[in-house]
């Protein structure tokens, strides 16, 4: 298929450690199509962000093929092509600033690739308006809240004007503020620019944005589908050591009770007009 | 003269007592900036008390007050009976054991069990008590002999996180304070997480001070929740009392658990429905009790 931008096919990671190896990722076969928001779900050490590193080259498959719009990762010289398409935003904000000023910050990514300093200018701009962030091009970086760093962060990435982006649990270290601060900009990109966004995330309220959430357990791929589908099967998800929406646990409970029949209710929202039913 | 607030009466099971604290980062400077304002607090021995607010709102220098690694520059603070200055910090700093956020990038010994004992070896404690501590208290964290033994760089997440808690529980707090503890792991590590702490509070009646902006957490595992906003504490109640102020703790930045808003959106249809109400038992116990009132 044309729009298919990212696909892995039986790809597996094993990490050599000194005294014993660690398969991460066993076999894990996949497409990301041009445009999607899908969150990765898993606990921590089930193989999700080793995962994520296979996706934009930072690490090879040991075995399998990782393939990036056309280009095999494995292959050297498509290293840095793999790379400028699949941007990556990390866990700690303050470990992703380069910049004395937050347009230096953003400037950094094109500079590297050596885009002429004209253009440089206009997709810094343009970054920076993306983001919502054009206001504070002048601050430094370390002064900004961690929402904001990891917008300046993302705001870099942009610049280099990448197909996807990889969150790799880029707001595990925000408070509810500055989680909102990224979602809705990544939100925005996704819906507006039509920017394919993979999200790893432990917040299963981020999950239920998503186009698709895929579940990762063991370096395998163990449920995926739409939030509401993956959600569904309440008893898999939390067997998995995960969390299903307060309000689908809910429902779920009611449903035991006999009170109500439908699954995948997932938003209050939902759920209220539900409820609402039954009590009105 | 010190101005009387709520809680006043004079309680020898008060463990942290404040009052009127003021505090301000880089005085007389272009970058001055006042952290909390007025503070005054008493929180009892054997208390699990949750301060949330979101970023720069003060908790973190209000809880850094409590083993005095800030002082205030006006007010008054006692933390087990001890002023938080002068001759006898050190002791204040055995009694009042802080957790910071990530404290795994503190892990520096070879194996976990070293890194437990390091505390103990500093107070000079002997060696055949030292051992007792570290297996007591590695039970208390499920942390095994097998991970006692290992490197901090063989662990897991959530288990380097319960060995960094560990060096802290070893030298036997009675306080206890978390900077948002459950920061990076996943749901069934925090669980694990917190159901140790709470057994900790249960059991051992240690206070727990746990610093957090995770609502739906605080909301199940604290007994009394302190909200601050801007420096100041703006409610102070139990869990039902807090999140009964769901728009206003949304207002000032903090997130409301789905169930407190669906209970919130269902008082349309069914008018007497309890709104105070914040995890999914009582919410399933709640709708049934409304379908069972004939309405």
């Amino acid at each position: 298929m044309q729009d298919i931008i990212i696909e892995t096919i039986d790809a597996e990671y094993t990490y050599q450690n000194h005294d014993y190896p660690v398969m991460a990722v066993d076999g894990v076969s996949m497409s990301v199509r041009q445009g999607e928001f899908i969150v990765v779900l898993g606990r921590n050490g089930s193989g999700k962000s080793t995962f994520a590193r296979l996706l934009n080259a930072l690490i090879t498959p040991d075995s399998g093929k990782v393939i990036v719009l056309g280009m095999d990762s494995a292959k050297e010289e498509n290293t840095w092509e793999i790379r400028k398409n699949v941007g990556m935003i990390f866990q700690n904000p303050d470990n992703q600033i380069v910049g004395t000023t937050v347009v230096e910050d953003v400037a950094f990514g094109p500079e590297n690739l050596g885009v002429p300093p004209a253009e440089i200018k206009k997709r810094v701009v343009q970054a920076l308006r993306d983001v919502g962030i054009y206001a504070l091009m002048e601050r430094a970086p370390h002064m900004l809240s961690g929402g904001q760093k990891q917008k300046v962060a993302i705001a870099g990435v942009l610049a280099m004007k990448p197909s996807c982006i990889i969150l790799d649990e880029s707001t595990s270290m925000l408070d509810p503020i500055g989680r909102k601060e990224v979602l809705d900009a990544i939100v925005q990109l996704n819906k507006k620019e039509n920017l394919t966004v993979i999200h790893i995330t432990h917040h299963m309220d981020e999950a239920c944005l998503a186009d698709r959430v895929i579940v990762v357990e063991n370096g395998r791929i163990v449920s995926q589908g739409t939030p509401s589908e993956v959600f569904s099967d309440v008893e898999k998800i939390e067997g998995l050591g995960l969390d299903v929406p307060q309000v689908t646990r809910l429902m779920y409970n009611l449903r035991k009770a006999g009170l109500v029949n439908e699954t995948g209710i997932i938003t209050v929202d939902q759920a209220a007009e539900r409820l609402g039913r039954l009590l009105g | 003269m010190i101005k009387p607030r709520k809680g006043w009466a004079v309680s020898l099971d008060k463990i942290i007592s404040m009052r009127n604290v003021n505090y301000t980062y880089m005085k007389n400077s272009p970058l001055e900036k006042q952290a909390v304002f007025d503070i005054s607090l008493d929180v009892e021995k054997g208390e699990f008390l949750a301060i949330i607010g979101h970023t720069g709102s003060g908790k973190s220098t209000l809880v850094q007050h409590l083993n005095g690694l800030i002082k205030p520059d006006s007010g008054t603070i006692t933390v087990a009976g001890m002023p938080t200055k002068g001759k006898g910090l050190k002791e204040l700093r055995r009694k009042v054991g802080i957790v910071f956020q990530y404290p795994e990038h503190q892990l520096f010994e070879e194996t976990i069990y070293k890194d437990i004992e390091f505390g103990l070896l500093k107070q000079g404690i002997e060696a055949k008590e030292r051992e007792r501590r570290v297996r007591e208290t590695a039970a208390v964290l499920e942390l095994s002999d097998e991970i006692l033994a290992k490197s901090p760089y063989e662990l897991s997440g959530g288990q380097k996180r319960r060995a960094a808690i560990a060096g802290i529980l070893v030298l036997e707090p009675e306080i206890l304070i978390l900077d948002e503890p459950a920061a990076g792991l996943d749901p069934a590590g925090t669980r694990e997480l917190f159901d140790i702490v709470t057994s900790l509070y249960k059991e051992k009646h240690i206070t727990v001070i746990l610093v957090s902006h995770s609502m739906e957490l605080v909301a199940e595992y604290a007994s009394r929740i302190i909200v601050m906003n801007e420096g100041r504490i703006v409610i102070d109640g139990s869990p039902g009392e807090i999140f009964m102020q769901a728009e206003y703790l949304e207002k000032i930045g903090l997130g409301v658990p789905q169930i407190t808003k669906l209970m919130a959106r269902l008082s349309e249809f069914c008018p007497g429905i309890r709104r105070d109400i914040f995890s999914v038992r009582a919410a399933e116990t709640e709708i049934m009790r409304c379908l069972g009132g004939g309405k």
